[in-house]
């Protein structure tokens, strides 16, 4: 199949980026980025610069992918990351455009690359659980109810690739940051932190530039995982309660 | 050299308790004032960092990551082991041992191997404190599964993602310590050099991937976590990013590479389509639990289903050989991975393969749905329920289980597995072989440890489903925490380390002078291509099956490879910026030379044991033939020159314990 | 800054906000809504006007009211806030193609709350310029029911809905006010954390058909006036 490709192209954050065409011939077998593979086969034997991209494992866990495609973080495939979208989803002759993910709190590095530091920040403002490694009591020493545990699965689920904040017309984190508290604030060992964490997370999350949430749903729509915005309640539930409802000044 | 593996003295159940709580320890005071370098933040890497951290060392952490979570740990997908015996099936720490070392086709050490089982169960137990999501049963107990190579179900998992949540767990301890201070992280910086005073380990040389800044970082000890090598085959299961080259810097300092032909081919991962091909997808092994495994009986059925003319389902069940269960009656389809890869490879090569290519074979989950149907239909009370029924509620109960690993199938192959039979092949997962470490996890330079996959030490010639996991969180939470002290109470006196020393500097500058001089190559061959032509010839002459003839072919051809390499590749962009083909073009020089060792040790490795087949040393039913007279050793090589032979040292595997047998898996 | 002080300009005490002067004013339109429905009356204007007088004289309704005007200013200082912010976060450089999905909302109308918010914001103005201001600073003539004087709110009602222009003009207007019901009512309770397997559907339902009912039941009044339609 031909496709003619519209890539936004930025030296550096410092730099003014802009769209450049290229055509490519792919096979509707490959997967979106062995495309951007053959794109950049192509520019490099004419001794021009590859788009760079982020990638890694390509099998759609460790979150690197960072593109908007045709409008949509990770393109038109529901619960798909990139490069688990694979050409047939595409016609021949197709246009198609590629731009990074976009937000304040997401600076571009270069071309597709973005800087998603501030979720780490996000994580590191409390997005754990506070035990040391050892001294910890037996595994089945705390049950925990299988619904309960499966709800916590479905939020840890998140791989932390920033297409909710893409998606969101608001750049809000609010998808990513209510999964990690969902996580742990519904397994009983994530219990004794609950309140401290979810003041840590967002404030920092504020701090970070992102946006308001305005329940669009959007992050929803578009997360690779699926996760759901009833996490958002659940993260507003559990905000409201530690600021309103205990003691704690944070 | 003489390699001494530092085994302590004692019976084999107590070495560890013994030895740990006899080791030199550093007090906290002390410990304030120590830099400890960590480079990569998978399991291994990120339980160490965090760990340390806790214990208050000074930590600098190193990740070529936009973030510790992106490392390749995350995307491991079935399980963990750990000898919990919470199903009562007999399992216990011995039974784990031996069940590794029999896996590992009797070539790893032993007392490594048993503290790896003792530290499991303080895993699980770590991991559920920390919020690790794992499966669990309808009273809140943790459920297990099995893996291939046991009889037991010892597996702990979270869904098809128990390396992620793993993972994730390590990352946010890891944060933690972060946002504590104690750890500071350094995330895209590739570990270039490791910068060596007096002998010992004492920091690195990093560049700075976004400006392409090298910088110097010193400490009094280096920690390397940084994975396997599978990616020498180009085609893997590893991450795009995955590499050897910190790994083989630290070979070209003086460390050893122990066993680097022991790789792991993975039975069940999705075929490749074509040359455009740039990683393979694996699917859990844990489908092997209610998956089974087949080719078409007849040829003439295997050629129409390549040339489309039939489909799996159209094959009568007479038609089919179960030829796991056949060969296998004992473990059936849940044999060892290498077991599997290479009945698969013989299928294929004997002409019944169901794919295009000719490489693939059948993962069946028809009998597991009307297995799973029935009962369900039980449970809900229905009599006589119709087979549409049985289906449905079958597909569903498959759905829980393996949804996810279903669902990625679907997407990458646009084949909808419920319907029709998995097609499957074998391809390179895991490396065995790696950086040679004695008991302390510590290699011959001293001051420098290596975790995780990047070493060699626990797996032997084969690693059993979910012990990956197992063995990184072990080396990272309950091992080099303790014995790095071994080292480290030596050094309380040493002051910090002038990252302005000669020593360094001079290791800044030959890494520029190598980066520049890849730089000034200008050929006319991207780095990509050289890379898959390397692959290509890995996996014809050391894949699954090798022989001397193409192993010594091999050598040669990569030799020509690199030099045609040094001659003609291309890199676009310059040294001082984001460049990933500069990153990719020295992880490619570095394969190139790992390859070649590779080829080296297979070839002088006359035997054939887990991993390792090679055709001219097998038993007439065609199964490995292991040399326990002549090959009873760790090949620990030392890489002199890369215009010379490497030299060759031998750590003689001593075995007082289990008694080695034929692994049979009848 | 205390602890109220950061829970209000926290990013979710910012939507609690929303949602509470939202939820308040949801109330008010019903009251509104009913009050306003007997204009339809075919009785001169005499129950509307009564109604009126009540409205503005009562010191409860006062005292109601006037929380009701700051709870309009609330909602919308703070929504343009959280829009200039929320634009901010957005990052300069904006998306060559942008679809916007969603799942349980128009994500659309969701979007575009900022702008919606705005043109209600002018509408309530002319609104309560053409009616409210009129009646306070006494300009209206006078009428009497039963002895008792009071002003002919109805009229200056009536004399408007003649002109077609106006007509449109609230009808559309009504068009946004639904629309941002429609995104309105559901996230109102979203962001106080009430998003239940088994209530939110119901809600989102209810949400639905109140959005459309208030909508309508304000557009048809000028439509009727203008057709000359009374019961």
């Amino acid at each position: 199949m031909k496709l003619t490709l519209k890539v936004w192209r930025q030296k550096n954050n410092n730099s003014k980026g802009q769209f450049e065409s290229y055509q490519v011939e792919a096979s509707e077998h490959m997967s979106f980025l062995e495309m951007l593979d053959v794109l950049n086969e192509d520019l490099i034997s004419n001794k021009k610069d590859p788009v760079a991209f982020e990638h890694d494992c390509r099998e759609g866990i460790c979150g690197a992918c960072s593109m908007v495609i045709n409008g949509q973080p990770h393109g038109p495939m529901k619960g798909t990351t990139t490069c688990q979208l694979h050409m047939r989803s595409f016609n021949d002759g197709d246009t198609i455009y590629i731009e990074p993910f976009r937000a304040q709190a997401f600076p571009v590095l270069k071309d597709l690359m973005v800087n998603r530091d501030a979720f780490d920040r996000i994580i590191q403002a409390g997005g754990y659980i506070s035990v040391n490694t050892g001294g910890t009591p037996d595994g089945n020493a705390i049950p925990v109810e299988k619904d309960q545990s499966t709800l916590a699965m479905d939020a840890a689920e998140c791989i932390g690739c920033g297409a909710c904040v893409a998606a969101c017309p608001n750049a809000s984190a609010m998808l990513f940051t209510s999964a990690k508290v969902s996580h742990l604030a519904l397994l009983p060992q994530g219990e004794v932190e609950r309140q401290k964490r979810v003041l840590g997370m967002m404030k920092q999350h504020d701090e970070e530039g992102f946006g308001r949430c305005s329940n669009v749903t959007a992050c929803e729509a578009e997360c690779p995982k699926e996760i759901s915005i009833t996490n958002i309640a659940r993260l507003n539930r559990e905000y409201l309660s530690a600021s309103i409802g205990s003691e704690k000044m944070a | 050299m003489k390699l001494d593996g530092k085994v302590p003295p004692g019976n084999l159940a107590e070495k560890w308790v013994k030895y740990k709580s006899s080791m030199p320890l550093v007090a906290p005071n002390n410990k304030r004032r120590i830099e400890v370098i960590v480079v990569g933040t998978g399991l291994a890497g990120a339980s160490a960092a965090a760990t340390m951290g806790e214990l208050g060392y000074k930590v600098k952490c190193f990740s070529f990551h936009d973030s510790p979570r992106r490392a390749h740990s995350i995307a491991a997908q079935g399980g963990i082991n750990a000898a919990k015996n919470y199903q009562n099936d007999g399992d216990s720490i011995y039974r784990l041992f031996y069940d590794t070392i029999k896996g590992g086709d009797y070539r790893s050490r032993e007392s490594n191997v048993h503290r790896l089982s003792e530290v499991s169960v303080n895993i699980i137990d770590q991991a559920v404190a920390q919020g690790v999501p794992f499966a669990r049963e309808y009273g809140g107990t943790l459920s297990n599964r099995s893996f291939g190579g046991v009889q037991v179900k010892r597996t702990f998992y979270a869904r098809g993602q128990t390396g992620q949540q793993l993972l994730l767990g390590a990352y946010q301890a890891l944060e933690r310590q972060i946002s504590l201070g104690t750890v500071e992280m350094f995330n895209r910086h590739e570990m270039l050099d490791l910068v060596t005073i007096d002998g010992k380990a004492r920091g690195i040389i990093a560049r700075n991937m976004l400006t392409g800044e090298l910088e110097r970082h010193a400490a009094h000890c280096v920690i390397l976590a940084t994975g396997g090598y599978g990616n020498v085959f180009y085609l893997s299961t590893n991450a795009m990013g995955s590499n050897v080259t910190a790994g083989w810097r630290v070979v070209k300092k003086g460390a050893l590479m122990a066993n680097p032909c022991y790789t792991q081919i993975h039975p069940t991962c999705i075929p490749v389509s074509g040359e455009y091909q740039s990683k393979l997808t694996l699917m859990s092994e844990s489908l092997r639990n209610d998956g089974r495994v087949w080719v078409p009986a007849k040829k003439e059925d295997a050629v129409a289903i390549r040339e489309g003319r039939k489909k799996g389902v159209d094959i009568a069940e007479a038609d089919r050989d179960y030829y796991l269960e056949r060969r296998y009656p004992a473990f059936g389809n849940l044999v060892p991975r290498d077991v599997a890869s290479r009945a698969a490879k013989v299928e294929c090569d004997k002409g019944h393969g169901i794919v295009a290519t000719g490489h693939g074979v059948y993962l069946d989950f028809a009998d597991a749905i009307q297995r799973y149907g029935s009962s369900a239909a039980h449970s809900l009370g229905l009599h006589n329920p119709n087979k549409a029924k049985i289906t449905e509620l079958g597909e569903a109960a498959v759905k829980e289980r393996y949804g996810n690993l279903f669902a990625m199938y679907e997407k990458i192959t646009g084949e909808d597995p419920y319907k029709n039979p998995m097609k499957i092949y074998p391809a390179v997962h895991y490396t065995m072989g790696g950086i040679w470490v004695d008991y302390n996890l510590e290699t011959n330079i001293p001051g420098l440890f290596a975790l995780g996959e990047c070493n060699f030490s626990d797996h032997g010639a084969n690693r059993l489903g979910a012990s990956a996991l197992m063995q990184g969180l072990a080396d990272g939470y309950f091992v080099i925490p303790y014995t790095v002290g071994t080292f480290l109470s030596n050094e309380i006196r040493t002051p910090k380390f002038d990252p302005d020393a000669k020593e360094f500097k001079d290791a800044e500058n030959d890494v520029r002078d190598r980066l520049q001089g890849l730089m000034d190559i200008k050929g006319n061959q991207s780095v990509e291509s050289f890379h898959r032509r390397l692959g290509k010839i890995m996996w014809e002459y050391c894949g699954m099956s090798r022989n001397a003839e193409g192993l010594t072919k091999a050598m040669k051809m990569i030799r020509e490879l690199r030099e045609e390499f040094y001659k003609d590749v291309f890199i676009p962009g310059t040294r001082d910026e984001l460049n990933p083909e500069l990153e990719k073009a020295a992880r490619v020089a570095d394969f190139l030379e790992m390859g070649e060792l590779m080829c080296k040790d297979a070839l002088d490795r006359n035997e054939s044991c887990g991993g390792h087949f090679r055709e001219e040393y097998r038993t007439p039913e065609g199964e490995a033939k292991r040399d326990d007279e002549n090959y009873t050793y760790v090949a620990a090589w030392e890489w002199t020159d890369t215009n010379q032979d490497p030299i060759l040292h031998k750590e003689d595997l001593v075995f007082e314990n289990v008694e080695l047998k034929t692994r049979s898996y009848k | 800054m205390g602890w109220f002080g950061k829970f209000l300009t926290s990013s979710i005490g910012q939507k609690v906000i929303m949602s509470l002067t939202g939820l308040f004013l949801i109330i008010f339109l019903v009251v509104h809504l009913i009050g306003n429905l007997q204009l339809l009356l075919d009785d001169g204007g005499q129950s509307f006007n009564v109604y009126a007088k009540f409205m503005t004289g009562n010191p409860v309704i006062k005292t109601v009211s006037y929380s009701l005007y700051a709870f309009i200013i609330i909602h919308a200082v703070q929504g343009l806030v959280l829009w200039s912010k929320n634009r901010t976060a957005r990052g300069s450089e904006k998306y060559a193609v942008h679809k916007v999905r969603g799942t349980t909302t128009n994500a659309k109308l969701a979007s575009r709350m900022g702008w919606i918010g705005t043109i209600i914001l002018v509408f309530i103005l002319i609104h309560m310029y053409q009616f409210w201001l009129q009646m306070k600073l006494g300009a209206l003539p006078m009428v009497e029911y039963d002895g008792e004087s009071m002003s002919d709110l109805y009229g200056i009602v009536s004399e408007t809905y003649q002109n077609i222009g106006f007509v449109i003009f609230y009808v559309v207007c009504m068009y946004v006010v639904g629309a941002h019901l429609w995104h309105g009512f559901q996230s109102a309770f979203q962001t106080l954390g009430i998003n239940h397997k088994k209530y939110s559907p119901f809600i989102q339902g209810i949400g639905k058909v109140y959005s459309v009912v208030v909508a309508l039941g304000f557009a048809i009044i000028p439509i009727f006036f203008y057709l000359g339609i009374k019961f």
